[in-house]
């Protein structure tokens, strides 16, 4: 128990200073791999909390999909520091706004646990043979299988939408036609003529 | 065996064993596995350069390396002084620290991913439940090494090789990931243990023949992901020299060479266990094979039929490179998504009325 709760401070003050690191780091793709990192503890906290299948997902989908395509995006962008900085000030009392409710939201949470309202924070450890991912599939295709499809057509709308957006045809683009390219033949790029040998002048 | 190897150790070592607690024991035993997969793994990794050379060059009809000890044997061994001897130069203007950090990325996944192999029935480091994902989750992770070697460069070449690569892998992942949901759809289980046992029982059990097209995507798909040729576009050395890795040299080279074999060696084992049964034997059910003494053994699994499988998977690697001219850049995504992605979609839909029709090994599903 002593070993899993320096592992759960271990990951836990890395996550933070990882997270910090995002904030105030001076070079976007730095800011993005800090927050890869963020991510690979907080994956590492849920496998602490026996819970496997998100713990693995959130690197899957964030850091392997996700965050790639974020860092590409990131190295194509010259990001102006000193533009950026400027835009801070004009954020700032949103933003601070914003992360006063969350403190506020997350030490109602804290409190009322405290007070036993809310199930409290220690959990009983699975039994030996408890399979994460069979149970969560159990529930999500039984229970919860009208919200699930509807989270998946609303995945598919997002994607018709994106590809509609971006497909724009442009008058006088090349393209390959691909079946023409693989189907030709040898025949029909070269031509051998046939001449008599020429004679010496 | 285990007894004698038991009885070798005096009685005081024992009893100094026995004096430490449980956690201790078993953090010595799996440093100890892991240890021991890892130099397997580093081994089989430098012997396959040999092997890739040898192959490449009897196909192309030359002889190879044979200079180094019998047979050019010494050549890897070789190789890898020379690496560590040369300097390694970091360009002035480049981000030091990610430039450093970028090969040891993408060589930590391909070794990490071996923690959840099932090597025989029962040699495993970490038998988790969520194997097949972890193994899909770490294979995504080491893309990054190459962008990141590629933009810590700052070079134009090596960002445009991490550019082709990370779109080129990001593409196939895809493929990938749904040619493993048939798997386990078919397997009944994440845990790659249990995949293994589902195929048990010879090559008709295997995934291969149900899973065909999604064998063949697999397959395809784990060559891209290793940026291997035909899919070396990352490297491309007749245009943008090599890629991600121009400026690297000595040991940080030798690791990026390390990463891309581990990778291989890695690929080929999990399409050995997805679809080729592991460490099963391809004779298993062949009763007939156990009347004749001398052939008895085949119908028994083990690590050689794992190493075996892998073995013709890497010379498939190196016969690819020697066979086939790169793919152009719009051939690669085109394939990768318009034709990878909608035949593993229509034979997950396949498979799923296979299996309900309860027709061919559909073990897990019933249950």
């Amino acid at each position: 128990m002593l070993f899993q709760t320096i592992l759960f401070y271990t990951f836990a003050a890395v996550m933070l200073g990882a997270a910090l690191g995002v904030v105030f780091s001076r070079n976007p793709v730095h800011s993005v791999m800090l927050l890869v990192l963020t991510f690979f503890q907080a994956a590492m906290l849920w496998l602490l909390a026996e819970a496997e299948f998100l713990a693995i997902v959130l690197v899957l989908v964030y850091v392997g999909a996700v965050m790639v395509l974020f860092l590409f995006v990131v190295m194509m962008l010259d990001v102006n520091i000193e533009a950026a900085k400027r835009g801070i000030s004009r954020l700032a009392v949103p933003g601070i706004a914003i992360a006063l409710l969350m403190v506020v939201e997350l030490m109602q949470l804290i409190w009322l646990r405290g007070k036993g309202e809310v199930g409290s924070g220690g959990f009983a450890p699975t039994p030996e043979g408890y399979s994460n991912t069979k149970a969560l599939g159990s529930v999500l295709y039984t229970e919860h299988v009208f919200a699930f499809e509807m989270a998946a057509v609303i995945l598919l709308l997002a994607i018709i939408a994106a590809i509609t957006l971006t497909m724009r045809k442009r008058p006088g683009l090349k393209v390959q036609n691909i079946a023409e390219q693989v189907a030709v033949q040898a025949k029909d790029r070269v031509r051998i003529v046939k001449m008599d040998a020429e004679k010496k002048q | 065996m285990a007894e004698f190897f038991a009885s070798l150790v005096p009685q005081f070592a024992w009893d100094i064993w026995n004096w430490f607690p449980p956690l201790v024991h078993y953090l010595v035993i799996t440093l100890f596995k892991i240890l021991v997969v890892m130099i397997s793994v580093i081994l089989i990794v430098a012997f396959s350069t040999y092997f890739e050379r040898k192959v490449i060059g009897s196909m192309q009809a030359r002889v190879g390396p044979n200079r180094v000890g019998p047979l050019g044997l010494g050549q890897p061994i070789a190789d890898v002084i020379k690496l560590l001897i040369k300097e390694v130069i970091v360009p002035s203007q480049s981000s030091k620290f990610l430039f450093v950090i970028a090969p040891l990325l993408t060589l930590i996944p391909a070794l990490a991913a071996w923690a959840v192999m099932p090597l025989n029935s029962d040699f495993v480091i970490a038998d988790i439940n969520a194997g097949l994902l972890y193994v899909l989750a770490l294979t995504s992770v080491g893309v990054y090494g190459v962008i990141l070697a590629g933009w810590a460069t700052n070079s134009k070449y090596a960002l445009l090789g991490a550019m082709r690569s990370a779109a080129q892998i990001v593409a196939y992942e895809i493929a990938m990931g749904f040619a493993l949901v048939g798997v386990l759809m078919a397997g009944g289980s994440l845990n790659l243990g249990d995949i293994v046992e589902a195929q048990a029982g010879g090559v008709s059990q295997w995934f291969l023949l149900p899973l065909f097209p999604l064998f063949v995507v697999y397959w395809i798909s784990g060559v891209a992901e290793t940026n291997r040729a035909p899919f070396d576009v990352a490297e491309g050395e007749s245009e943008i020299v090599a890629g991600f890795h121009v400026e690297y040299s000595g040991v940080a080279f030798a690791l990026f060479f390390l990463a891309e074999y581990a990778n291989m060696v890695l690929i080929s084992t999990l399409t050995a266990i997805f679809f080729l049964g592991g460490w099963a034997s391809p004779f298993e059910g062949w009763t007939f094979l156990n009347d004749i003494s001398f052939l008895s053994w085949l119908t028994v699994g083990g690590l050689h039929w794992l190493f075996l499988k892998m073995c013709f998977f890497m010379y498939t690697f190196f016969w690819l490179r020697a066979t086939f001219p790169r793919y152009r850049y719009d051939q690669i995504m085109r394939l990768g998504w318009k034709v990878f992605i909608p035949v593993t979609i229509v034979w997950i839909a396949v498979e799923g009325a296979m299996a309900w029709f309860q027709v061919g090994p559909w073990s897990g599903l019933g249950a």
